[in-house]
């Protein structure tokens, strides 16, 4: 199904299931631990090997000896595979460096081996005796000084810098101006179930029970590294135990891991360890990023110039942190631009909203200071530099935009009225305690979406995707549409997920993962009405599904009997015409937050959080709202206390482990709120949605940094907001 | 070096020859395929492993097989099941206390523990006077629960769900 | 992992004289530091006493008014105990400030005691570690240390102590008992049962090869105030960057122990005839002689910021 007009009145649109808060119909498995996931295929693949991935001890350099005699000779031990055992690989179009290093290492903890035994405990041991030499060269692991001399960082086919206007002019004009330097830090995504693959070969043809966001994307980078026809890869991939952007892509462990079956001959499984996660797989990259804003006594933006600076391996690419900076605020000169530095730490790639969230850690915080020094309320400043229309392209509205409803609503929930706009000045006991606001805002994106429904004779819709469900509430979302697009309840849908046998789906990545797949599996269920109807000789134009029924004026039949015996099977796809373009298709959040910092030690805590999201049809609120408090909470993270350490001396990230590296524990989260505002975006999909997983976490961090701000009366412009970076200045000792 | 363990696993008794090495977590994953119980650490910073033995929930992932001859081993396997949920299961479906569903048996577990902590005068971090008895307040069902990282962020959700059990109890 | 055997002891004297006798033997409690560091093939014993039947799991009073508290009682237990919530207020709450639920309910109070550092270049079996591999160097030194130590550390070892229970326990003037291989028991100070670095920071007690802690004693309450703060980046199950165990009387005289910045707890008595006059007397003397890294400079301001904190929560 082509879709390139706006969607007009359709079936979605009686919301009998769709927009209803319906508890998720995977809970019951999750919450009774017998949900499938890749380590624990015990169903479907019997007395598998285990592998353990042995990773680089330098971030760059050369192997120059690697004994095995000893592994090979341990107890249980199986295989052991190398690169020279591997012999060519590809590599995937979505990696960066190879999945399986040696002799040449790219970055600390490459994979160089996998040692595969008949135990977990034999694997591990024989691993550790493997003897490795190694040669070191240099490595260039300091991204400030890296940063220096970088070169501009250019999209494909695209200029290095954005001008709109004359930057520097209204700028050196501009009677109110801020000119500040933020950073942010490298983050992990630290999804809870680590990367797993267990893989299982018949004949030339490789089966990989997995843990990936993107199973398409990822059927054909094994089918490349591998060397293989991609029609001899299935990957499956059913329960994801969180991704983040950590599974958009495959990782030594589904390499490894068919590679340990082939040698081993039989299936084997391997997990990373989690000390290994770290370095191993990917990351989010720290960005230096320069804001300067210029702006009338009015308060009205004239200039605006973001330039960050980010640093990935050689081939990769920039943290996008400036992209939304070209569609947030109106003003009339612009100016963007990245750097990107080369630097020999483990790969840079897509963590959950890449580019805007720390682009909006740093934007919002600027614009806080901006709205200080211009004596304005930083809601009515933002208000002020609201636009309904691209600031690049005037001619181009937004298809919805509801930044100032957000805002405004937000601040009446949230009792804004009761903050101080001079910092530092409210006390409870031995906290100061304050409030802080910033903008929350993500495209909305369109990709294309395949589904198969089928009918059976006893009534059951089965819809089958290679969509995911990474805790986002896919399956819900889907048996909500089919049940809608059909008329069936809920529990007459079976939702099939995250099989490459199934038809291609947009996946679960950059919030399109609602809108697109919930499309593709709309476009599907109108091909089987459309099925349905000719087989019973109506018009499928005037045909009505619902209580199980079809109807057309007035004679009606049984889904059951439609059906028949062999049953009906329709396959489709959502595919998107130019509204994209004509429309800015966007998302919009206003995050609020209380936070308390202790007068003395400077311990940060939230009291309160609350975010006003204005994302289109929501599909399922309670879902919805669980995305957005996860954001949320990913947003108080990144605030507080997410920082991967850089050993600028040996280039790794130190704080390899969930002890060092510290994400968000339950008393670090108060209760949250989440509005939505009523929207529907017909130009967005027939099921009129946009995303909202992104958006939770879009301005979050900035919102805290600037509630800490206006608690504390110290600006801290290094991400994360820790009590070091405020201490000295904080109220001396009585 | 294997040596024979006899463990109650979810009130069935289960007679195993184990390596030394092999923890509580991997016997009951790879030996029993109880697999509800999740690794995501291996290193007792994650939660995801947490079971209850003898009545006291701890990381599996760091306790040895053999370290629980003749222990009583309870695992979300045992508290219910998808046709017959636990209280605390069914309110964490309702509350929609979860996402991914990998930390969920671990919050599960900890959270069933967490209020017989609570019922039993256990103090923690939070409580304001140590001789008086505990409540279950948020602030002492959120500290309590500190030991189970749900990266997703279903925190709030989940406390609602224990509040509702919590108040259920009382 | 290495392969190892395994066993149970039936008295501490016998489990003692079992590790003694076997090469590479250690001795398992709740296992909760030992299996992590197993794992990472930093700690690779042949051979493990499990000491859970030895019947070192009771709180029983002392004759002269004090508790003495098995070694292999939880962390659970302890912090929940009536008469220590009652006379002993800072360590029950120094217990409850450390780790998770999960883990109190098997960790030790032996164990607890004998927790390695968190270092994370001690964690990093790659990295050079003179605490984990003699003679190999300090990768930690010029690296990152913000978590590391600030004083009593030594130009071979900046790790520090990660303990809670133990700031608690020093605070207390506690006493460690033990038996020795050869059957005999020792009480050590607390104060001299951890040993700075200095050239050999593997080397960590005073405790002989073999020698299994049975016991510790708390001598008699000594009334006041205690508070325990525990500072942190994130609220909960994290370790501290610096805690502060105090008990105050009623004249303002008292006591003061600080965690997470040494390695060991680190108390200077001298340093507490200053507390009447507030935090900025003591911490100099506290203090005096550290040698902060550029990554945690800040900890000598939060040692006498938390302190003063501290203070105030003492006063009510």
């Amino acid at each position: 199904m082509k879709f390139d007009t706006p969607a007009g009145q359709n079936p979605i649109d009686q919301l009998k299931h769709v927009g209803k808060p319906i508890d998720r119909i995977d809970g019951k498995f999750k919450t009774t631990g017998t949900a499938p996931y890749a380590y624990e295929r015990h169903d479907v693949v019997a007395n598998p090997a285990y592998g353990y991935v042995v990773g680089a001890a330098v971030a760059k350099g050369r192997i120059s000896r690697i004994d095995m005699a000893a592994a090979k000779a341990a107890p249980g031990v199986l295989t052991i595979v190398t690169a020279e055992s591997a012999g060519p690989l590809g590599k995937g179009n979505f990696n960066t460096a190879k999945l399986l290093g040696g002799p040449e290492i790219d970055h600390y903890h490459q994979a160089i081996a996998l040692v595969v035994a008949e135990t977990f405990e034999q694997a591990r041991a024989a691993a550790a005796l493997i003897v490795i030499d190694y040669a070191r060269t240099a490595g260039r692991f300091d991204l400030a000084k890296e940063l220096k001399g970088a070169p501009l960082h250019s999209e494909k086919g695209k200029p290095p810098v954005t001008k709109i206007g004359d930057f520097d002019a209204a700028f050196g004009t501009a009677p109110v101006k801020l000119d500040a330097t933020y950073t942010t830090p490298d983050h992990s995504h630290a999804m809870m179930e680590p990367h797993a693959t267990t893989a299982k070969w018949d004949g030339d043809k490789v089966t990989l029970y997995t843990s990936n966001q993107m199973i398409a994307w990822s059927k054909g980078d094994v089918a490349k590294t591998l060397g293989i026809p991609k029609d001899n890869v299935r990957l499956v991939s059913p329960y994801v135990g969180g991704g983040f952007g950590g599974k958009l892509f495959i990782r030594a462990d589904v390499i490894l891991a068919a590679l340990g079956a082939k040698a081993a001959g039989r299936p084997v499984k391997v997990t990373l360890t989690r000390p290994m996660m770290f370095n191993n797989t990917t990351h989010r990259p720290a960005t230096i990023q320069r804001i300067r804003i210029g702006a009338g006594r009015d308060g009205k933006i004239t200039a605006i110039a973001h330039e960050s600076g980010s640093g990935d391996l050689p081939g990769g690419g920039p943290e996008t942190a400036v992209s939304q900076t070209r569609l947030l605020y109106a003003g009339a000169n612009r100016l963007t631009s990245m750097r990107l530095a080369v630097v020999d730490l483990p790969e840079g790639n897509a963590m959950r909203a890449p580019g805007e969230a720390p682009g909006l850690m740093a934007l919002e915080i600027a614009m806080d200071e901006m709205a200080e020094k211009l004596g304005m309320d930083p809601i009515a400043f933002r208000v002020a530099n609201d636009t309904q229309v691209d600031p690049e392209k005037p001619e181009r509205r937004f298809s919805q935009r509801q930044l100032v409803q957000c805002l405004e609503q937000g601040a009446d929930r949230f009792g804004w009225k009761q903050r101080s706009a001079k910092p530092a000045q409210r006390r409870d006991g031995q906290w100061l305690v304050g409030m802080g606001v910033a903008a929350g805002f993500r495209n909305s994106m369109a990709m294309k979406s395949a589904a198969r429904v089928a009918l059976d004779k006893k009534g059951i819709v089965t819809v089958s995707t290679d969509m995911t469900d990474i805790g986002t509430g896919t399956y819900t979302i889907i048996a909500q549409t089919a049940a809608e697009m059909m008329g069936v309840d809920i529990d007459k849908v079976v939702v099939q997920l995250g099989d490459s046998d199934h038809p291609v789906s947009a996946g679960s990545g950059g919030q399109w993962g609602a809108n697109n797949s919930t499309a593709g599996v709309y476009a599907a269920c109108v091909k089987l009405r459309e099925a349905i109807a000719q087989k019973l000789g109506f018009n499928s134009a005037d045909v009505t599904f619902a209580d199980g029924k079809v109807r057309s004026g007035n004679r009606s039949f049984a889904l059951t009997e439609a059906a028949g015996d062999a049953g009906l099977v329709a396959e489709d796809a959502i595919e998107y015409g130019d509204l994209g373009k004509t429309y800015q298709q966007s998302t919009f959040a206003g995050h609020f937050v209380e936070a308390a910092v202790h007068s003395l030690t400077g311990e940060v805590r939230i009291r309160r959080m609350l975010a006003v999201c204005a994302a289109g049809r929501i599909l399922n609120p309670k879902s919805a709202r669980s995305q957005v408090i996860g954001a949320m909470t990913m947003g108080a993270g990144a605030a507080l206390m997410e920082d991967l350490a850089v050993d600028t001396r040996f280039g790794f990230f130190v704080n390899h482990d969930l002890a060092g590296y510290e994400v968000p524990v339950h008393a670090d989260i108060p209760h949250q709120e989440v509005m939505f505002l009523d929207e529907v975006d017909p130009t967005s999909s027939p099921m009129k949605a946009k995303g909202v997983g992104e958006l939770g976490l879009c301005g979050v961090g900035a919102a805290i940094a600037n509630a800490i701000y206006n608690a504390s009366g110290v600006r801290v412009r290094e991400y994360p907001v820790t009590l070091d970076k405020h201490l000295a200045h904080l109220p001396p000792v009585a | 070096m294997t040596m024979p363990v006899t463990l109650t696993v979810n009130g069935k008794k289960q007679t195993l020859e184990v390596d030394t090495r092999t923890t509580l977590l991997d016997t009951l994953r790879e030996h029993l395929h109880l697999t509800g119980t999740k690794k995501g650490c291996d290193h007792g910073q994650c939660g995801a492993c947490t079971v209850i033995v003898d009545g006291k929930r701890i990381n599996s992932c760091l306790s040895l097989a053999v370290m629980h001859q003749g222990d009583k081993i309870t695992t979300i396997e045992g508290l219910g099941t998808p046709d017959h949920l636990h209280p605390m299961q069914a309110a964490f479906v309702k509350h929609d206390g979860y996402q991914c569903g990998y930390c969920t048996p671990g919050q599960i577990c900890s959270a069933v523990a967490v209020l017989a902590e609570i019922k039993a005068g256990t103090p923690s971090h939070v409580t304001a006077s140590l001789t008086d008895a505990p409540r279950a307040t948020n602030a002492e069902m959120r500290e309590r629960m500190s030991g189970n990282i749900c990266r997703c962020g279903a925190y709030s959700n989940i406390l609602d769900a224990m509040t509702e059990v919590a108040e259920t109890n009382a | 992992m290495k392969p190892f055997s395994y066993a149970r002891a039936t008295s501490p004297a016998e489990a003692a004289a079992a590790v003694a006798r076997t090469p590479n033997a250690k001795f398992i409690a709740g296992g909760t530091n030992l299996l992590d560091l197993m794992k990472l093939q930093i700690e690779t014993p042949a051979h493990l006493i499990d000491v859970q039947d030895l019947k070192l799991d009771r709180i029983e009073e002392t004759k002269d008014g004090g508790l003495r508290i098995g070694a292999f009682v939880s962390n659970s237990d302890l912090a929940s105990d009536a008469r220590v919530r009652r006379d002993y207020g800072v360590l029950s709450r120094a217990i409850v400030a450390g780790a998770s639920g999960q883990l109190r309910n098997k960790a030790t109070t032996a164990g607890n005691l004998l927790q390695r550092t968190r270092c994370p270049y001690f964690y990093d079996t790659n990295q050079a570690c003179n605490k984990r591999k003699p003679g190999s160097g300090c990768a930690a030194i010029g690296g990152f240390s913000r978590q590391l130590g600030i004083i009593g550390t030594s130009d071979a070892c900046i790790a520090t102590y990660p303990g809670d229970m133990a700031v608690a326990m020093r605070l207390l003037d506690a006493t460690v008992e033990t038996v020795r291989p050869d059957g005999a028991a020792r009480a050590i100070p607390i104060a001299d049962f951890y040993k700075l670095p200095g050239s050999t920071p593997h080397i960590e007690t005073a405790l002989v090869p073999g020698e299994l802690i049975t016991a510790v004693t708390l001598p008699k309450p000594i009334g006041g105030t205690h508070i325990y703060h525990k500072v942190r980046d994130r609220a909960s199950y994290a370790f501290a960057l610096v805690s502060v165990a105090a008990i105050v009387q009623r004249d303002g005289s008292g006591r003061v122990a600080v965690g997470g910045i040494a390695p060991k707890p680190w108390r200077v008595e001298a340093a507490e005839a200053a507390l009447p006059q507030g935090a900025a007397a003591v911490t100099p003397k506290l203090l005096a002689g550290a040698k902060p890294t550029h990554d945690n400079a800040f900890k000598v301001t939060l040692v006498e910021r938390t302190l003063a904190a501290a203070l105030i929560e003492a006063k009510g």
